[in-house]
C-alpha cells in the first residue's frame, strides 16, 4: 500500500497521472479479441508499409543459449549484479560447499571404524563453537555490503528519458507510450511456424516488439489487467511483478542496439509460458521513426491528430513535417517545458552507442 | 486410555503369564486401525499414508519430467483427457498447472509433513521421552483421519472444472486473482477445503505434541536432556501452531472472495492481491522450516548413533533450531522481492534472510564435529545422513544467493529457485526421511532391512536427484521461468539431462519398495538395539517392535 502510494505520488509529481489513467481506460476498453491471435493478412499488409529495419535476433545475445550461467548483461546494473554473483557469491558458496565436502570426506576416511575403533567422548569446545558462529557472520556481512549497495543502485532511479507502461493480460503484453502520444501496441506470441519464417527463437518471438531508444533511461510502469504477471528481461537484470491495482515501477538503460527477449515470470494461467517479451533497442533517430509510424509523437513535436492510435491504426508514414519536427527536437537539447518535463526526448547523443551493428542488419 | 475391549478372559490370560502384562493386548483389526488411539499405530498409519501420497506426488513429478524431456508439448493433451478434459490445447496447458499444483501440495502437506511429524513424531516422541503414549490419544486419531478426506478432496479437485480445464491450476501458493476470478469452478474451492482440513489436522497434532513434550517426560528428563529429535518436533509444533492459523485465515478469505462477494484480494473493489501474498508467506516461510526441522532432529540422532559419540554442542544444536524457528517468522517477504516492495523493506528482508545461514551453519558444523573423533560405521541410515549434510549445504548456499534482493531480480521465479528448494527438500527433507525410515525400521517392524538393497537405494537416488536438480541452476540462470510445460530450444539440453536423472530416481525407489516388502516378510528379526552402543535414546531400550503399551513403569533419567 505504501509503495503504491509512493508510486502515485511520484507519478503525480512527474505529471504522469493523467496519461497513465487514460492508458488504463484505453487498455480496459481494448477488446480482448483484438489481441488474442495474430491476423496473418493484416500482418503482411503492415509489413509492407513498416518503414523500420527491425533488428534480427543474435545468437547468445539477449536470449538463452543453454549455457551454465547468466546471460550476458547489457545494463550497468546487470553488469554490477553479474560481477557480484560471478566474482563474489559464486566463489564464496563454492568454497563453502567444497570445504564442507572436504571435512566430510576427511572424517569419513580418518574416523571410519577400522581406522578409529575407540571414539572420543568430546562433545564441547567453546572456542570452535564461537568460531563457527562468528566466521559465518563475518562472511555474511561481507556479502551484505555489496548486496545492499546493489539494491540501492537498483532503486536509484535516474531521471527518466522515456516512460513505457507494460500491462500484463492473459496471455499477452500491451505497451503504452505516454510520452509519445500515448499510443499502445499489443504484443502477442508468434506461432512456431511464424518464428521459423522470421528467424525468431521459438516461444520468444512476438508480433509487435517493445521498441526503446538506445542510451535512454527507460522507466517501466508495470501493471496488470487481470491476474498477477511478471515482466522480466534476463539480459537487463530487470524483472517486476505486474499486479492488478498497482503501478510498479522499474527502470533500465541499454546502450547497445539489439534485440533482447524475456518472458512472463509469474504463473498466470494456462498460457503462462506463452507470453514472451521482446525488447528492441534502436538508435534514437530510428526510434523517432518508429514512433511516427505507430502514430505517436516525440516530446516537443507537434501533437498528433489522434492520441488513441494503436497497433491497428491505419496511420502509415507520418507527414514529412512531423519527421522534420523530430529532428529539430533532437538537435535542441531543451524541449519546451510545457510539453512534458519528464521526457526530455531520447538523450541527444548516447556515448557508448554501437550504431554500426544495427546498421548492418 | 485406549481400547475398551478388556474382559474377564483377558485378565485370566494376564494372570497366567504375569511377566507378559496385559498392556500388550491388541484390539481387533478394525478397532485397532480405524479407531486407533495408540501412538505407534497412528504413526504407522501416517507413514503408510505418506508413502501412498509420495507415490502419487512422485508420479506427477515423473509426468512433468517426461513432458519436459524435450521441447514442445507431447503428453499433456492425452493426460488432460484422463482427468475428464477434451484434450484441447488450452486444457492441455491447464493440465500442466494442475500437475505442478498437485505435486507441490501433495509433497508438502501429504508426504513430508505426515511422514515427519505424524509418522516419526508420533512413533518416537513418546518413546524418546519415556511416555506411555501421546497426551491426547483421541485427538491424535482425528488428526490422522482429517488428513484422509483432505487428501481425497485434493485428488478430487483434479477431476472437476477449475477454469481453463479440470483441476486447480493455481500453483501451491494459490495466488489471487488467478485463484479467485481467474479460476471459476469448484476445483479451487475443493483445494481450499483440502488445505483447511490438512491445516486443522496439523494444528491438532501440534497441540498434542506440545502438551506431550511439556507434560509427559519421564522423571529426570529435563528439557535440556531431551533427544534433539524431540526438540525438533517441539519447535516444529510451535511453528505449526503459529503459522497455520494465518494460512487458514488467508484461504478462508480466498473462499469468501470466490463465493460470497467479498473483496479482500480484489483490487477493483478496494482489496489488495498482495495482502494474500503476505499472509501466505507469513505461513509459507515457517512452513519450509516445518518441513526440514524434524529432519535436522533425525540427522542428529543418526549421526550420533553411527559415530558412537554424543552429539557435539547439544545446547547449541537445540537453540539453533529455536533460532531458525524464530527468525523463520520474519523473513517471509523474500518470496515477494518483485511485487513492488520499497527499498528499505527489500534491504531488511535481504539482511534478515541471510541471518538464517548462521544457525544453519552451526548445525552443519556440529554434525561434522560429532563425527570428528568418532568411530564411524556406514550403514544405510548414516549414508543418508551424510548425503543430507552435503546436499543441504548446497541447497543452503544457493539460498544465500537468493537472499540477495539485487540478485533475486534476475533469478526470481526461474528454475534456479526450483533447484534451490529441491536441494533443501528433495535432497534435504526427503533424505532425512529415508535416513529416519531405515534407522527406525527395525524398531518399528521388528525386522532388519537388507543393507545391500538399502545402499543401492541410496546410491541410485543420490546420483539420480543430483542429475535431476543440479542442471536446474543452469536453466534458471539462463532465464528459464518456473511453471512452464514448454521452453525455448536452448533449454533442451539441460532439461533432457535433468529428466534422465528421474530414471535413476525411479530405479532407486524400486529398491526401496523391494527392500520394504522383502524385509517385512523375510527380514532378520531385529534385536532391541541393532545399532550398537552409539544408539543411546530410550526407544532402543525397548523390544523391537515395542510392546503395544510401553513404559507402564516410567523410566528414570539421571
Amino acid at each position: 500500500m505504501k509503495t503504491l502510494l509512493k508510486f502515485l505520488v511520484v507519478a503525480a509529481a512527474l505529471g504522469l497521472t493523467p496519461a497513465a489513467a487514460t492508458a488504463q481506460q484505453d487498455s480496459n476498453a481494448a477488446p480482448q479479441a483484438a489481441a488474442s491471435q495474430t491476423a496473418p493478412a493484416g500482418e503482411a499488409a503492415k509489413k509492407a508499409i513498416d518503414p523500420i529495419d527491425h533488428a534480427k535476433p543474435e545468437a547468445g545475445i539477449g536470449m538463452p543459449d543453454g549455457r551454465m550461467g547468466f546471460q550476458n548483461q547489457y545494463t550497468a546494473i546487470g553488469e554490477d549484479a553479474l560481477w557480484f554473483h560471478d566474482k563474489m557469491l559464486m566463489p564464496i558458496i563454492t568454497i563453502i560447499s567444497l570445504f564442507v565436502l572436504g571435512l566430510l570426506l576427511w572424517v569419513i576416511i580418518r574416523y571410519r571404524r577400522a581406522a578409529n575403533p575407540v571414539p572420543s567422548r568430546t562433545s564441547h569446545n567453546t572456542l570452535i563453537e564461537v568460531l563457527w558462529t562468528l566466521i559465518p557472520v563475518l562472511i555474511l556481512a561481507a556479502i551484505a555490503i555489496p548486496s545492499i549497495q546493489l539494491l540501492a543502485a537498483q532503486y536509484a532511479f535516474p531521471k527518466a528519458d522515456i516512460t513505457i507502461k507494460a500491462i500484463g493480460n492473459q496471455w499477452y503484453w500491451t505497451y503504452q507510450y505516454p510520452d509519445n502520444g500515448d499510443f499502445e501496441i499489443v504484443s502477442n506470441i508468434l506461432s512456431d511456424e511464424e518464428d521459423k519464417k522470421r528467424g525468431e527463437p521459438r516461444l520468444l518471438g512476438v508480433d509487435e516488439r517493445m521498441v526503446v531508444p538506445a542510451g535512454a533511461v527507460v522507466k517501466m510502469i508495470v501493471t496488470s489487467n487481470d491476474v498477477v504477471h511478471s515482466w522480466g528481461v534476463p539480459a537487463f537484470w530487470t524483472k517486476m511483478d505486474a499486479v492488478p491495482g498497482r503501478l510498479n515501477e522499474t527502470w533500465f538503460k541499454v546502450d547497445r542496439p539489439g534485440l533482447y527477449y524475456g518472458q512472463c515470470f509469474e504463473l498466470c494461467g494456462a498460457r503462462h509460458g506463452f507470453m514472451p517479451i521482446a525488447v528492441e533497442v534502436v538508435p534514437p533517430a530510428k526510434f523517432a521513426e518508429w514512433v511516427a509510424y505507430k502514430g505517436g509523437t516525440m516530446p516537443g513535436a507537434v501533437k498528433p491528430t489522434s492520441s488513441d492510435a494503436t497497433v491497428n491504426s491505419p496511420i502509415a508514414n507520418p507527414p514529412p513535417a512531423t519527421v522534420a519536427a523530430h529532428e529539430a527536437t533532437e538537435a535542441s537539447p531543451a524541449p519546451p517545458a510545457v510539453v512534458d518535463a519528464t521526457a526530455t526526448a531520447p538523450v541527444s547523443a548516447p556515448k557508448a552507442m554501437d550504431l554500426s551493428r544495427s546498421d548492418t542488419h | 486410555m485406549t481400547d475398551t475391549t478388556a474382559n474377564a478372559s483377558h485378565f485370566e490370560t494376564a494372570h497366567a503369564h504375569d511377566h507378559h502384562d496385559d498392556a500388550d493386548h491388541k484390539p481387533g483389526f478394525f478397532v485397532r486401525w480405524f479407531m486407533s488411539t495408540n501412538h505407534k499405530d497412528i504413526g504407522t498409519l501416517y507413514l503408510i499414508f505418506a508413502i501412498t501420497a509420495g507415490i502419487i506426488g512422485g508420479t506427477f513429478s515423473g509426468m512433468m519430467r517426461l513432458e519436459l524431456a524435450q521441447p514442445g508439448i507431447q503428453y499433456l493433451p492425452m493426460w488432460s483427457t484422463w482427468f475428464g478434459d477434451s484434450g484441447s490445447p488450452d486444457e492441455a496447458l491447464h493440465m500442466w498447472n494442475v500437475l505442478i499444483t498437485s505435486h507441490g501440495l501433495i509433497m508438502v502437506f501429504f508426504m513430508v509433513m505426515p511422514a515427519m511429524i505424524g509418522g516419526f513424531g508420533n512413533w518416537f516422541v513418546p518413546l524418546m521421552i519415556g511416555a506411555p503414549d501421546m497426551a491426547f490419544p483421541r485427538m491424535n486419531n482425528i488428526s490422522f483421519w482429517l488428513l484422509v478426506p483432505s487428501f481425497l478432496l485434493l485428488l478430487g479437485s483434479t477431476m472437476v472444472p477449475g477454469g481453463t480445464g479440470n483441476g486447480a491450476g493455481t500453483g501451491w501458493t494459490v495466488y489471487p486473482p488467478l485463484s479467485t476470478s481467474g479460476s471459476p469452478g469448484p476445483a479451487v474451492d475443493m483445494a481450499i477445503f483440502s488445505l483447511h482440513l490438512a491445516g486443522a489436522s496439523s494444528i491438532l497434532g501440534a497441540v498434542n505434541f506440545i502438551t506431550t513434550i511439556f507434560n509427559m517426560r519421564a522423571p529426570g528428563m529435563t528439557l535440556h536432556k531431551m533427544p534433539l529429535f524431540v526438540w525438533s518436533i517441539l519447535v516444529t509444533a510451535f511453528l505449526l501452531l503459529l503459522a497455520l492459523p494465518v494460512l487458514a485465515g488467508a484461504i478462508t478469505m480466498l473462499l469468501t472472495d470466490r463465493n460470497f462477494g467479498t473483496a479482500f484480494f480484489d483490487a477493483s473493489n478496494g482489496g489488495d492481491p498482495l495482502l494474500y501474498q503476505h499472509l501466505f508467506w507469513f505461513f509459507g516461510h515457517p512452513e519450509v522450516y516445518i518441513m526440514i526441522l524434524p529432519g535436522f532432529g533425525m540427522i542428529s540422532q543418526i549421526v550420533s548413533t553411527f559415530s558412537r559419540k554424543p552429539v557435539f554442542g547439544y545446547l547449541g544444536m537445540a537453540y539453533a533450531m529455536v533460532a531458525i524457528g524464530v527468525v523463520g517468522f520474519i523473513v517471509w517477504a523474500h518470496h515477494m522481492f518483485l511485487v513492488g516492495l520499497d527499498k528499505n523493506t527489500k534491504m531488511y528482508f535481504t539482511a534478515a534472510t541471510m541471518v538464517i545461514a548462521v544457525p544453519t551453519g552451526i548445525k552443519i558444523f556440529s554434525w561434522i564435529a560429532t563425527m570428528w573423533g568418532g568411530s564411524l560405521s556406514f550403514k544405510t541410515p548414516m549414508l543418508w545422513a551424510i548425503g543430507f549434510i552435503f546436499m543441504f549445504t548446497v541447497g543452503g548456499v544457493t539460498g544465500v544467493v537468493l537472499a540477495n534482493g539485487g540478485i533475486d531480480n534476475n533469478v526470481h521465479d526461474t528454475y534456479y529457485v526450483v533447484a534451490h528448494f529441491h536441494y533443501v527438500l528433495s535432497l534435504g527433507a526427503v533424505f532425512s526421511l529415508f535416513a529416519g525410515f531405515s534407522y527406525w525400521f527395525p524398531k518399528m517392524s521388528g525386522r532388519m532391512q537388507s543393507e545391500l538393497l538399502g545402499q543401492l537405494h541410496f546410491w541410485l537416488f543420490f546420483i539420480g536427484v543430483n542429475i535431476l536438480f543440479f542442471p536446474m541452476h543452469f536453466l534458471g540462470m539462463d532465464g528459464m521461468q518456473r511453471r512452464v510445460p514448454d521452453y525455448n530450444d536452448a533449454f533442451s539440453y539441460w532439461n533432457h539431462f535433468a529428466s534422465s536423472g528421474f530414471i535413476l530416481v525411479l530405479a532407486g525407489m524400486a529398491f526401496f519398495f523391494i527392500n520394504l516388502f522383502w524385509s517385512l516378510f523375510a527380514g532378520k528379526k531385529a534385536p532391541d538395539n541393532p545399532w550398537g552402543d552409539g544408539a543411546r535414546t530410550l526407544e532402543w531400550t525397548l523390544p523391537s517392535p515395542p510392546p503395544y503399551h510401553q513404559f507402564s513403569t516410567l523410566p528414570r533419567i539421571d
